[in-house]
């Protein structure tokens, strides 16, 4: 499994930059030319703006106590609550309003997916450079590790710390960084044994330049395109296990209703019909991750020279 | 190829001895199973008492010891909530999740398979681009909606398969299984379906990538010039070559079904050991959780290192590269 993912890392290269236009500028309008990419850009745009403004775009407050009645519970969508706010998305069994519900759930989901991610890869780059930069053992113990981690599936992995680490938010996100760190490290160290070997780093250790700064301001920009590949599908595929997770009554506490937990609580209303308190959190979680993949889909096809003719 | 095998094998057994530490110190920190097991009103000393029967006063490194010596006997503790083998509760359960991921299997390999056939031949036309797009969401789709979205659908809207649990299983030539009934695969159906999505998904991409890149071969042209039919140039000569990676890959997949079994049984009551993990963390059955991460681990470097051998056997550039490096 390891061959193919690492040769196609190593052999990435940056885009060679056009006489004329700056190859920010191209790639740019390169994504733009794919409308399904942009439909995807448009629908990501909405979920995080609707994630990041939860608190004052949604009808109501769902986990302040004094908002919601449970006699309002488990109502179909469209029905007026007993205060007078219209249920869109129906109720839940505690008589929350589910648009709010997936609102909310969407800010903790997404918040969760992208801190996660980004830890990741902060670690996995930096182990990634390092084991290209300093080789020999320091290369085969970082590098043994990522194929030995990458060798077993994710939810294995999760499950191993969850029943070690426990329960909370903090816990599910250590778990979120230890299973993707090792895509970033392997990706990074790829694309950096071959940056390593060009003029550019050469010039800058004839320049005496301190080693970090060579590692920081010299190779990791050019490392930069395949890793915002690998980082956008990560961020889907965090969301996604954290959903899981959740779902499993595994991951985030119920006090931080996450988009799988509000999945998890209508799962027994789902038998009978009432299909609401799960069907509209889990619409919410697919199209933020088919968004999210619709996206770093056409990022890949711009930032690989490979598939340019 | 000897000292291959023995790198590997050595490899294999020093993950699992990791493994072991890691779980075992993890799954120890993880709460006091007696505050859950004993009645709040217990005593003190009842409690010393039920502490001491379950060995659980020893000191952490011992018990790790206690935990080794049985674990490589195969005993790797007592269940605290079924009073049983740990070992035993989960293989008793086992033979549910192996019948769920073999069947996942079979649909992976009749609709993969084919689907990325036809996507590879014909990548231009409306269907090859369908099935690539399908691909694309059963890949990102997380599995646990996509399962009650499939209960929704056939199960309470249609009425047309059972939602939830396993038929009895019945003996037949020696093999019990709850398969050979028609009950049993009505049973089987949503939840198998369910575990398969991700990997048909998978397979479809790898078949086709395979089929496009074999085309252009040389081969292929020659078996054409030959005047060779395009039935048998595909089923004999392109698939031959491709079938490789694809049997490679289902190999290692079947560790992963195993382990993503626990959402799936989770969510369609299927009683295999996937079901029995999500309980027994929550339960804080310590020796079930520590049997079955052990187990699962165990099935996982396996799986690995068959694959490993049988493609170094089957591939001799694999054997050569790793012993050159």
């Amino acid at each position: 499994m390891s061959g193919p993912a690492a040769k196609s890392a190593g052999t990435t290269e940056p885009k060679a930059a056009a006489a004329s236009a700056s190859p920010w500028r191209l790639a740019i309008e390169e994504f733009f030319a794919s409308p399904v990419a942009v439909v995807g850009l448009v629908l990501l745009l909405g979920v995080v703006i609707i994630a990041v403004f939860a608190p004052w775009i949604s009808p109501q407050n769902p986990y302040d106590l004094a908002q919601i009645d449970i006699m309002d519970g488990r109502q179909p969508p469209g029905t007026q609550s007993m205060e007078g706010l219209t249920f869109w998305l129906g109720s839940d069994d505690q008589g929350r309003d589910m648009l709010s519900a997936i609102f909310y759930g969407l800010r903790i989901s997404l918040a969760v997916g992208v801190v996660s991610a980004l830890v990741a890869l902060a670690l996995g780059t930096v182990m990634g450079m390092v084991a290209a930069f300093f080789g020999g053992w320091v290369d085969s113990l970082i590098m043994r590790i990522v194929d030995i981690q990458l060798s077993f599936p994710a939810i294995l992995i999760a499950l191993i710390l969850i029943a070690v680490l426990g329960q909370g938010v903090d816990k599910v996100v250590i778990a979120l960084i230890t299973v993707q760190w090792a895509y970033y490290a392997r990706t990074v160290r790829g694309t950096a044994l071959v940056e390593r070997r060009r003029e550019y780093i050469e010039a800058a250790t004839c320049l005496a330049l301190s080693r970090p700064r060579i590692l920081f301001r010299h190779l990791l920009p050019n490392c930069l395109p395949p890793l915002i590949v690998v980082a956008t599908v990560q961020v889907a595929g965090a969301i996604a296990l954290e959903a899981t997770l959740s779902f499993l009554g595994l991951g985030l506490p119920i006090t931080e209703p996450s988009l799988g937990l509000l999945i998890a609580n209508g799962f027994e209303y789902l038998l009978s019909g009432k299909y609401w308190i799960s069907f509209f959190p889990g619409i919410a979680l697919l199209v933020t991750i088919v968004a999210i993949n619709l996206v770093g889909d056409q990022l890949r096809d711009i930032l690989n020279p490979r598939l340019k003719k | 190829m000897t000292v291959y095998l023995i790198r590997r094998l050595m490899q294999a057994g020093l993950v699992l001895a990791v493994m072991s530490v890691l779980v075992f110190l993890g799954v120890f920190a993880v709460g006091d199973p007696i505050e859950i097991l004993i009645s709040p009103e217990a005593t003190q000393f009842e409690k010393e008492e039920a502490r001491r029967a379950l060995g659980l006063d020893l000191p952490l490194w011992q018990q790790y010891l206690v935990f080794l010596e049985n674990a490589v006997q195969g005993d790797l503790g007592r269940s605290f909530v079924f009073n049983m083998p740990a070992i035993q509760v989960i293989l008793m359960r086992f033979p549910a999740t192996l019948e769920l991921a073999l069947v996942a299997m079979l649909w992976t390999v009749l609709f993969g398979v084919p689907l990325g056939l036809w996507a590879g031949l014909k990548p231009n036309s409306v269907s090859g681009k369908t099935i690539m797009a399908g691909s694309i969401l059963g890949f990102s789709l997380p599995s646990f909606w996509v399962g009650l979205m499939l209960i929704m659908t056939f199960a309470v809207m249609l009425g047309w398969l059972p939602s939830t649990g396993r038929a009895e299983p019945v003996t037949m030539f020696g093999i019990t299984s709850s398969l050979w009934t028609a009950k049993g695969w009505a049973h089987v159906m949503l939840p198998s379906v369910n575990l398969a999505l991700g990997q048909i998904a998978l397979v479809i991409r790898l078949t086709r990538a395979g089929v496009r890149e074999a085309m252009l071969m040389d081969y292929v042209k020659f078996a054409r010039a030959k005047g060779l039919t395009q039935r048998r140039v595909i089923g004999v000569h392109v698939m031959k070559n491709i079938m490789i990676p694809i049997v490679t890959v289902l190999g290692l997949e079947l560790g992963s079904l195993i382990a993503f079994a626990v959402v799936t049984e989770s969510i369609f009551a299927w009683p295999g050991m996937g079901k029995l993990i999500i309980d027994s963390i929550n339960l804080l059955d310590r020796p079930i959780v520590v049997a079955y991460l052990m187990m699962t681990v165990f099935l996982v470097i396996l799986i690995n290192f068959a694959v490993d051998v049988l493609y170094s056997v089957l591939d001799p550039r694999v054997r050569l590269k790793d012993s050159g490096s």
